[in-house]
């Protein structure tokens, strides 16, 4: 026993002071502070290299908050009526959920093909290459670039929407399809069950909570992202109301309104969405 | 004069629900005590009032004579040294080496500043060494602690209890979560604590057998109160049936 | 029994798919959208992708400007996000359950991440355009307030669910709030927070084009002026060149993230 004891007395490892080491720094360790380093230099370099134009801070931070306290205390309602900015609402929700919808539909096909368990290695993995690429462009782009084909409008800003949602859709479903238990695909296949058996009753009504949670959280997303394409792409509804009323009129107390409206609506998603989130995706 | 005297308190979280009510106890330096009961008898809350992590709803708590809950928020700090805890779950930083885990043991005794640098001197990065050395734990020093066993574990926990220099010892569960054979070990260190270092240890446990076994005295804790406080030899079974209730028989049969 | 649950689940889901039917309809008429035309323009939008959006030799000239915008975008979302994490982990601090200081700054905390990361992007770009005009600075900023919001959620999710046994172990040791937050918070969340940023810092590249098209800074402005003035050799290489660099950042990051996690 002391001949064992004596034997690792000396393993008291020390710093090129004599100090003694505590820390031990492994690869994880070394590859954090690398990352944190990085990123602190090249803000830094940001900030030094930015175009600011002269701007005056003090002044333009001071000019928006009286704006932000102009809109937030005084929200009204100037060149439109309520009825109206529901309707516009209404049109900014309609774009975000006929994009999500056509795009679930849409990802649980492409997903099937997508996921490893369910599909031929080189097929899936092409799939999720080209889908990368898709999510790699912003939704923006896609709209502008269907808008071309399609002219501005809700077509262009549909399809826009819906590539990038099937893009965001499959890659989640398929890592939803592809944490089924392998149990249970192979008990179906070696019962004599065909591709298409074990999709639908095994694959689908055992991911259904879990893709029904990524849909709605998309669709949260997919308001945002509406309210985005009406300010920058022309494609209506609230969010081209937000652009006039403060690129056009300036009327800080209808952006005021505009925003409530939208914070409120985005709120009650993201209510919702969590809710869906806690039941279905953490716990599986 | 007691280390540690325990009158009379009462602790609520909710309104109308005691989960302790009315205990009382005293507790002398180097006793191993062991606290048995149900779950949802009030263990861990009670071990938690002790240290304060739980403030307790009424009665008082003297330490060396002096009451727990007038102390200040700094002098509070300076009680928790004297009282080590030890967790079911371990609770270590799990990312961090072994040795940094257990000189976490001396952060009471810093100012923030040299806390938060990991300021400590070579005296306590020794006095760390030496003690997982008795531990049987010197090689695994610069290892990070997600990469041991439960047991191992345990063992860094006890060493970071330790260096506090701790006039008493709470443990909550301590081989709950291991096998057997890590159990006894982790007992025997604890035994040896009390017995050598004169250090009180209170020891919440599950099985009847193990308190027998290593206790000098058993406190038995049903529905907030205590329902026995003596030596282990005078443990009976009715004894035993008033603490654990209908669950009894499972119990002594597992 | 069984065929009752059944039954009923089966009703559930018909009510269900009604309803999203009935919405489908109800959204459709509300925007106008013809699935018909919608359908029928997308081979029609490809082919006219696949003839138009080709790269010619003369649109690499431009190239080193293309370059420059692409880099300024960069930064910007990389200066957005770090600033915005640290603002972040204080906030989170304040909102999490293990190491609040107070109800008061708790609900204060979740409040101003809620506020922050529900009004979009656009919204703040549109409100700080008024005051700071077409400059990165209104970019940063917008970036950064809706950074702000979403990574304080997520750190303060992540405080509450990583670090709860081990801030409870250094608190009996006597350790105080700093030394707790320093020595066991951090070093158990910062992995799960690093994944975060970067997630961040990838998404940002994409919502920075969307904010330069409106403030006229990098690699958006240079996306609009291409676009407007038809000159679509040069907006293919620029969306090529946008996924090639989120596409990098992206093989980066889970890099990182498989040697942290
Ligand atoms: N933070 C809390 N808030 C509200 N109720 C609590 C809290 N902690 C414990 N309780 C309640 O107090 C009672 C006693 O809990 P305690 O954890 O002290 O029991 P225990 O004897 O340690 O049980 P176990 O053997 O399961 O660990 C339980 O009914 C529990 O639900
Ligand atoms: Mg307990």
């Amino acid at each position: 026993m002391d001949t064992v004891k004596s034997s690792v007395t000396f393993d008291i490892r020390t710093k090129p002071s004599g100090k003694i080491k505590i820390t031990n720094w492994n690869k994880s360790k070394v590859v954090m502070t690398g990352t944190l380093l990085v990123l602190t230099l090249l803000s830094m370099y940001g900030f030094l290299t930015f175009d600011y134009k002269e701007i005056n801070l003090i002044q333009a931070t001071l000019d928006t908050l009286a704006n932000l306290k102009l809109m937030f205390l005084q929200a009204n309602l100037n060149n439109f009526t309520l009825a109206e900015a529901i309707y516009q609402i209404g049109l900014t929700v309609g774009l975000a959920f006929l994009a999500t919808i056509i795009g679930a539909v849409i990802s649980l096909f492409i997903a099937l093909f997508a996921a490893k368990n369910l599909s031929p290695k080189p097929l899936a993995n092409t799939i999720i290459i080209f889908i990368a690429f898709i999510r790699a462009v912003p939704t923006v782009l896609w709209v502008f670039i269907f808008a071309i084909a399609a002219g501005l409008g809700s077509e262009a800003a549909i399809l826009g929407m819906l590539l990038h949602t099937v893009a965001f859709l499959v890659k989640a479903f398929a890592e939803s399809i592809e944490e089924l238990d392998a149990g249970v695909i192979e008990a179906l296949r070696a019962s004599g069950a065909n591709w298409w058996h074990v999709v639908t009753n095994a694959v689908i009504p055992s991911t259904m909570t879990s893709l029904l949670s990524w849909t709605f959280l998309r669709f949260e997303t997919n308001f945002t992202v509406a309210v985005a394409m009406g300010a920058v792409a022309g494609a209506g509804g609230i969010g081209f109301e937000l652009f006039m009323a403060s690129g056009f009129y300036f009327d800080m107390k209808e952006v005021g309104f505009i925003t409530y409206a939208i914070l409120l609506i985005a709120v009650m998603l993201e209510f919702m969405s969590t809710r869906l989130k806690k039941r279905y995706i953490v716990k599986s | 004069m007691p280390l540690l005297e325990v009158k009379n308190i009462t602790k609520q979280y909710e309104k109308d629900k005691k989960v302790l009510s009315g205990i009382s106890f005293d507790v002398n330096g180097g006793e191993f005590i062991s606290i048995i009961g149900p779950s949802g008898a009030g263990k861990s809350t009670l071990l938690r009032c002790i240290n304060r992590m739980v403030d307790f709803s009424s009665g008082e708590i003297l330490f060396h004579n002096t009451d727990i809950m007038s102390l200040s928020k700094k002098d509070l700090r300076k009680y928790r040294t004297q009282i080590g805890m030890i967790f079911q779950h371990y609770n270590l930083v799990s990312r961090l080496t072994v040795i940094e885990n257990v000189l976490h043991g001396r952060l009471g005794y810093k100012t923030t500043l040299q806390g938060i640098m990991t300021r400590f001197t070579e005296e306590e990065k020794k006095e760390a060494f030496h003690l997982l050395e008795k531990l049987g734990m010197r090689e695994h020093a610069y290892k990070r602690c997600d990469h041991l066993s439960g047991g191992q574990k345990q063992r860094v926990g006890i060493a970071r209890a330790l260096i506090q220099q701790p006039k008493i010892l709470l443990c909550d569960e301590p081989i709950a979560s291991l096998d057997p054979n890590s159990s006894k070990v982790i007992m025997d260190h604890l035994k040896n604590i009390s017995q050598e270092l004169r250090i009180t240890c209170i020891v919440n446990l599950h099985q009847v057998d193990v308190a027998k076994h290593y206790s000098e005295r058993i406190i038995g804790l049903n529905g907030g109160q205590i329902v026995y406080d003596g030596a282990p030899q005078e443990l009976t079974t009715t004894n035993i049936h008033q603490i654990y209730g209908s669950e009894a028989e499972n119990l002594i049969l597992a | 029994m069984k065929i009752d649950v059944y039954r009923k689940k089966k009703r559930q889901f018909t009510i269900f798919a009604l309803i999203v039917l009935c919405m489908t309809f109800i959204s459709a008429k509300l925007t106008n959208f013809s699935f018909v035309q919608g359908i029928s323009s997308v081979p029609e939008a490809f082919r006219w992708m696949g003839s138009n959006l080709l790269i010619t030799r003369e649109s690499f000239e431009k190239m080193p400007s293309i370059l420059d915008k692409l880099i300024e975008t960069i930064f910007l979302s990389i200066t957005a996000t770090t600033t915005a994490s640290i603002i972040a982990l204080l906030l989170a601090l304040l909102g999490s359950q293990t190491t609040k200081v107070n109800g008061f700054f708790s609900t204060l905390s979740r409040f101003i991440a809620s506020v922050f990361r529900n009004i979009p992007i656009v919204a703040w770009a549109l409100i700080l355009l008024l005051s700071f005009g077409q400059n990165a600075l209104t970019g940063y900023f917008a970036l950064f307030l809706a950074t702000l919001g979403f990574l304080t959620r997520v750190f303060t999710e992540t405080i509450d669910e990583t670090s709860n046994s081990s801030v409870e172990a250094l608190q009996s040791t006597g350790a105080n709030y700093y030394q707790v937050v320093s020595k066991a918070v951090l070093p158990e969340c910062s992995p799960q927070m690093i994944s975060w940023i970067l997630f961040m810092v990838e998404t940002n590249i994409r919502s920075s084009t969307l904010v330069g098209i409106l403030t006229g800074t990098g690699i958006g402005f240079a996306f609009d002026l291409y676009y407007k003035s038809m000159n679509y050799n040069v907006v293919s290489l620029i969306t090529l060149s946008i996924v090639v660099v989120v596409i990098s950042i992206e093989l980066i990051s889970n890099y990182i993230r498989r040697v942290i996690l």
